[in-house]
């Protein structure tokens, strides 16, 4: 339901009644086929909110070029709505589908669980009017940048300035506008994602013009998720582009080029007024506008930011009961955060519904499978225009005609966007009515949106194999929109040898096999043992083995948050309740001998108390954990007053003697990390300073504490701590990892110190610290039972040793294979909090798979066609899956596929000599027609 | 579907159409997914498939496969650039080579009828990795490649032995042995794959079945000659 607000919502967890208003769109959405023609007409143009005012846009119109659905609405600036003029729209709607006598509408739900997923609302500049936004016109925020350079943007594409349309060649982006302020109008938090999203956008920028000159003039460079670092290497070494750390002020737009001058200052060349063509601003992440209101409506609290308040241990449960949140309405989040709090909302929710599972689904039905096995082949073929994305570079009218002349085209159309829910219905309707028999889909990679069309066919009463994806926008309007002609040439070409492909297709059947409903879960530490808990209490069996011989991991050796929270006090709650629940089973001291099976149906062989048991279970999460780094630099092992946040923590917990007595402490950052050989930010080191810095000066508020770092990176609503620990005179200073701190012990006025010597950037000297004690934020880095997971389940790594997800942004718990997840510091360094939440969405994707009874497995699998067999083995070779055994036949021993393991590699069909074998769906035949097809 | 699936019969029939190049795109080695590692395959039948052509009197240069993941947008542009302007300057198929036109067409249709027979007698070197970068030119070595097509054995039946029994018939996995009851057995040399099944299977009591390399194939004996007198 778009274009929806919640009125109220009464009742309590398992049991809300919630009252939507649905606004009138004025559009009958079944009657709206999305063709525009109404958009076209229409005389009302204003600022299009969508490319943030800076195109136009019509009283009539659909919201963005891939929204869903893809249907027009008015809004309150039509003229019929505020006098009774015009309706142009009704007159040129040929399916009449503009209705003005809509009328908001109430409708009331009932539903157990509630998730808020708000998102936040943009930093506004204009309101203070920050850089001269709102007054020089070349002055933009990151996110009008944004749409500048989106191929959907209002200059389709290209970066133009707002003052004279033409192409700014000297950019610069002014990072932290709206975050990190203690000043009225600012946010006193980081905002946790400009950083790499400025990058991205110089990154962007660079392959849209490569002579562009790009200046960020930054504060700490915070690249601390997963692969970050050298994403801000790649844009820091591309050519043109400068980081520059440094406050900046606006200086004066220049009336002849408006152009704008800003104002900063370096160590080397003092300060320092700079030109630039355009200056994009990176603005942070405010709460939802709408959060006070959300609040009310909910009965929900928010924090001191404005953001919603959320349980410390439980970051997705707000202060109500069954209602939970996901995105960035907990603060600012990146994708990958978003989703996986999404997934993990799910999980949660349901938990608290468990007990009603599955009472309100309904099973869905495709027509019967029509029998076309004595046609000859019907080919329709549909050319997508991608909104403009192929449409503007290939001609799709020409192309549909060429389809026509092909052999075998019975039909063929064009669609303005193949994957939307009308054009998809476009071809399940056209399938039926031509009676076609395959389906050539010409528009994107088949990587997305191949199961979408295969759908589509089902629901035509086709077998879904039957359809075959042209590629024509990455493999042509993508890489040519130069040569356009050409282009459409090339567009033909590979629309020829799709349907010469098709003509070869076969149906399939796929495999519906049963899921096994128990789950294993690798590593005993808070994430393993929150994702066991999770799906425990939604009824499953759970079989956690730890190497250890007790359980906790990485927590054990954490005493407090940040934030204040008792970790072994919860840890011991979280055992506890793990040991206590029925269906969780524990082994510890454990060893992993044996893995084999598939997604629903794997077989374990664990170790444990020299006993060997086989444990059978449909799916896996790996949550291996990570290790702290053993430092060989700065005397760390040779001088026992040198140690690692962890073990200065354990030092404070303990109340040491040689904490109480310190005089002077120094701690060492990025020891270990953000350097050749572990090219990574290890990400909570920085909080683990400021943590321990803090307890220590509430210790004792005389000591002396230095923190000598490269980038803070208290992300988030950390921030607020790292300006409390400078308040409470903490000392920073920064260092260049080519000057890297020197350490030596010494004496010095009788006492035995370390002294530690430093270049502080700002006195530009360098700096003797005479320290009682050292302390190294030590690297996190992979765990042996990761790498033994690796091994074991056939899963990946990244270079940096930590576990590789199918997808970085929308994947984040997946892997590549089916059926097993992740979670975790195995993934990646991560606060407790970060893991919770993953744990739960790690559960919330394994219960995807365990709330059905059966997975399907493709059809494209190998198939052996035993007269042709010799029995040579070659095939039986190729496979990494022991999918092919051998089988005595009375004509000899005869290869012999089991499809369920078969991954439809294709590796043994192209090592049959005889042509025995072949991966269905992906033929001899059909690749040599495809082949021949190239050369007409 | 893996680039390992890309067959070095694809490969033929591309050249065989008269593509003047042919790329073979793969994930980055050593970064396999799936675990199976099969873009060494694609490595090794193109390493395989770069000799052939050199065989046939065809540059090598105009067969080439590359590695890069989804991130590698740039580098994909620069190769395919690079590998067009190659193609480019090696002009069109065979002509540039100096080999007539029909004459090239034999030869790739010979080459593709034997692509069987070198899947079989390259077995165990097909399924090796290929190890060292510096020494995929010599995995496969020219003179290896001149032996292979030397030394093409073919199997025929002796017509004085043959007593007509049909094993070898019921086992060619082509069904390339035209046999009638009562009627010698005759292999037809055109389809035949020269996987040696036959060899094999013919009962050692018989050993009619013969294995012939470097030679021609006698002439098959004439049909009406056919029938055995018991």
């Amino acid at each position: 339901m778009t274009y929806t607000e919640v009125d109220s919502v009464v009742g309590e967890a398992g049991n809300f009644k919630a009252t939507l208003i649905k606004k009138p769109k004025y559009i009958d959405e079944s009657k709206c086929t999305g063709c525009t023609t109404c958009v076209e007409y229409c005389p009302v143009k204003y600022p299009d909110p969508y490319n943030q005012e800076i195109s136009q846009n019509k009283a009539i119109h659909v919201y963005f070029s891939q929204a869903i659905p893809l249907v027009t609405y008015i809004d309150e600036s039509c003229l019929y709505l505020k006098d009774k003029k015009c309706t142009i729209c009704q007159a040129v709607c040929k399916n009449g589908a503009i209705d003005f006598n809509q009328m908001p509408e109430r409708v009331e739900v009932t539903v157990g669980a509630i998730v808020l997923s708000p998102g936040f609302e943009p930093f506004d500049p204009k309101l203070r009017g920050d850089y001269g936004y709102g007054k020089f016109e070349n002055v933009v925020t990151s996110l009008d940048y944004e749409r500048l350079l989106s191929a959907t943007g209002p200059y389709d594409g290209e970066i133009l300035r707002a003052s004279d349309r033409r192409h700014p060649h000297k950019i610069a982006w002014i990072q932290c506008v709206g975050s990190r302020q203690v000043i009225p109008g600012g946010n006193s938090y980081c905002s946790a994602v400009c950083c790499t999203y400025a990058q991205k956008q110089v990154i962007l920028t660079k392959d849209h013009d490569a002579e562009a000159e790009c200046t960020i003039f930054h504060n700490d460079i915070r690249s601390y998720n997963k692969d970050f670092e050298r994403f801000y290497q790649r844009a820091e070494n591309l050519p043109g582009v400068r980081f520059i750390r440094s406050y900046v002020s606006i200086g004066r737009e220049i009336p002849d080029s408006k152009n704008v001058t800003l104002r900063y200052a370096t160590p080397d060349a003092g300060v320092k007024e700079e030109e630039f063509e355009m200056v994009v601003l990176s603005v942070g992440l405010n709460p939802p506008a709408e959060a006070k209101s959300l609040a009310e409506t909910f009965g929900i609290e928010l924090n001191a930011h404005g953001f919603c308040k959320t349980n410390p241990v439980n970051p997705l449960e707000t202060s109500r009961r069954g209602i939970f949140i996901s995105g960035s309405f907990q603060g600012p989040v990146d994708i990958p955060e978003s989703v996986f709090t999404a997934s993990g909302a799910g999980s949660q929710s349901g938990q608290l519904l468990n007990y009603r599972r599955g009472k309100l689904s309904q099973e869905r039905l495709y027509p019967p499978e029509r029998n076309v096995s004595g046609e000859e082949p019907r080919i329709g073929v549909f050319v997508c225009h991608c909104g403009a994305n192929i449409g503007r570079v290939i001609n799709v009218p020409s192309t549909v005609e060429y389809a026509l002349t092909l052999p075998n085209v019975v039909y063929a159309q064009e669609q303005l966007f193949s994957c939307a829910t009308n054009s998809a219905k476009q071809i399940t309707d056209m399938t039926k009515e031509k009676g076609l028999n395959r389906v050539v889909i010409a528009a994107c990679s088949p990587r997305t949106l191949e199961p979408l069309f295969r759908d589509t066919l089902r629901e035509a009463g086709i077998n879904q194999y039957f359809s075959e994806m042209a590629n024509i926008r990455e493999h042509c309007s993508w890489v040519h929109s130069k040569e356009k002609e050409a282009a459409t040439q090339k567009a033909k070409d590979i629309v020829r040898m799709s349907v010469a492909r098709a003509r070869h297709l076969e149906p399939l059947q796929e495999f519906v096999l049963p899921v096994d409903k128990a789950v294993l879960v690798v590593g005993g530490g808070l994430a393993g043992l929150t994702s066991a808990l999770s799906m425990a209490n939604q009824g499953h069996e759970i079989y956690v083995v730890e190497k250890d011989s007790d359980l906790g991991g990485m927590a054990r050796r954490i005493h407090y948050t940040l934030e204040g929270q008792d970790v072994q006090a919860y840890l011991r709650d979280v055992v506890r309740k793990v040991y206590q629940h029925p269906r969780i089973h524990v082994y510890t001291d454990a060893v992993i001998t044996e893995a084999t099976g598939y997604i629903g149906n794997f077989a374990t062989k664990v170790k444990s108390e020299g006993r060997i048991t086989e444990i059978k279970h449909g799916a896996v999460i790996l949550a291996t954990g990570a290790e702290e780094y053993k430092p060989t630099e700065y005397l760390y092992g040779t001088d026992d007053r040198v140690m690692t946040h962890l073990e200065l923590e354990e030092l404070i917990a303990t109340d040491d003697e040689r904490v109480v007595q310190a005089q002077s402490l120094v701690m060492i950052q990025c020891v270990g990390s953000r350097q050749e050989d572990r090219n990574y930010c290890s990400r909570v080191c920085c909080r683990q300073s400021i943590k321990n810095a803090l307890k220590l000066k509430a210790i004792n508020p005389q000591l002396d504490i230095y923190i000598l770092f490269r980038d803070m990176r208290t992300y988030g609503f950390q921030e607020d701590y790292y300006r409390e620990a400078a308040g409470q005179d903490v000392k920073f200073i920064r260092y260049e990892p080519q000057d890297k701190p020197q350490v030596e012990a010494v004496k010095a006025d009788g006492r035995q110190v370390l002294r530690v010597t430093v270049t502080d950037p700002i006195l530009g000297k360098k700096l003797e610290i005479d320290a009682d004690l050292l302390s190294l934020g030590a690297a996190v880095i992979p765990s042996a039972g990761s790498q033994e997971a690796t091994r074991l389940f056939k899963v990946t790594e990244n270079p940096d040793g930590f576990f590789k997800e199918a997808h970085v942004k929308l994947k984040p718990v997946d892997f590549s294979v089916e059926g097993i997840y992740l979670c975790g510091m195995a993934h990646y360094p991560k606060h407790i909090p970060e893991t919770i939440s993953q744990a739960y969405a790690a559960a919330g994707r394994a219960l995807t798979v365990l709330s059905q009874d059966t997975v399907v497995a493709s059809g494209s699998v190998c198939t052996v066609n035993e007269r042709r067999c010799i029995g040579c083995g070659a095939c039986v070779t190729a496979c990494t899956y022991d999918a092919i055994q051998f089988q005595e036949t009375r004509q000899g021993k005869k290869a012999v596929v089991n499809p369920v393991l078969c991954k439809g590699d294709g590796l043994c069909n192209a090592k049959c000599p005889t042509g025995a074998i072949s991966l269905k769906h992906f033929t001899d035949e059909a690749f040599l027609s495809q082949i021949d097809a190239a050369k007409e | 579907m893996c680039s390992g699936r890309v067959d070095l019969s694809f490969v033929l029939r591309a050249f065989l159409d008269g593509m003047d190049g042919v790329f073979i795109g793969g994930c980055r080695l050593n970064e396999c997914n799936y675990d199976t590692h099969g873009n060494y395959h694609a490595l090794n039948m193109v390493l395989l498939g770069k000799k052939i052509l050199e065989y046939i009197g065809l540059n090598p240069n105009r067969l080439r496969i590359e590695f890069m993941s989804s991130a590698d947008g740039i580098l994909f542009a620069e190769v395919m650039n690079d590998f067009g302007s190659t193609v480019k300057k090696l002009g069109p198929l065979g002509r540039s080579e100096g080999i007539d036109e029909n004459e090239l067409k034999t030869k790739l249709e010979e080459i593709t009828k034997l692509v069987p027979y070198i899947k079989m007698v390259k077995k165990e070197k097909l399924a090796a990795r290929p190890g060292n970068p510096k020494a995929y030119d010599e995995f496969y070595t020219s003179d290896e490649i001149d032996q292979l097509f030397r030394e093409v054995i073919s199997y025929y039946i002796d017509p004085g032995k043959c007593q007509a029994c049909m094993i070898c018939a019921k086992r060619c996995p082509v069904e390339a042995i035209i046999s009638v009851k009562n009627q010698i057995h005759v292999i037809d040399q055109e389809k035949c794959i020269k996987c040696g099944t036959c060899l094999e299977v013919c009962p050692p009591r018989f050993d009619a079945v013969a294995k012939i390399s470097g030679e021609p194939v006698p002439t098959s004996i004439p049909e009406e000659e056919r029938t055995i007198e018991r």
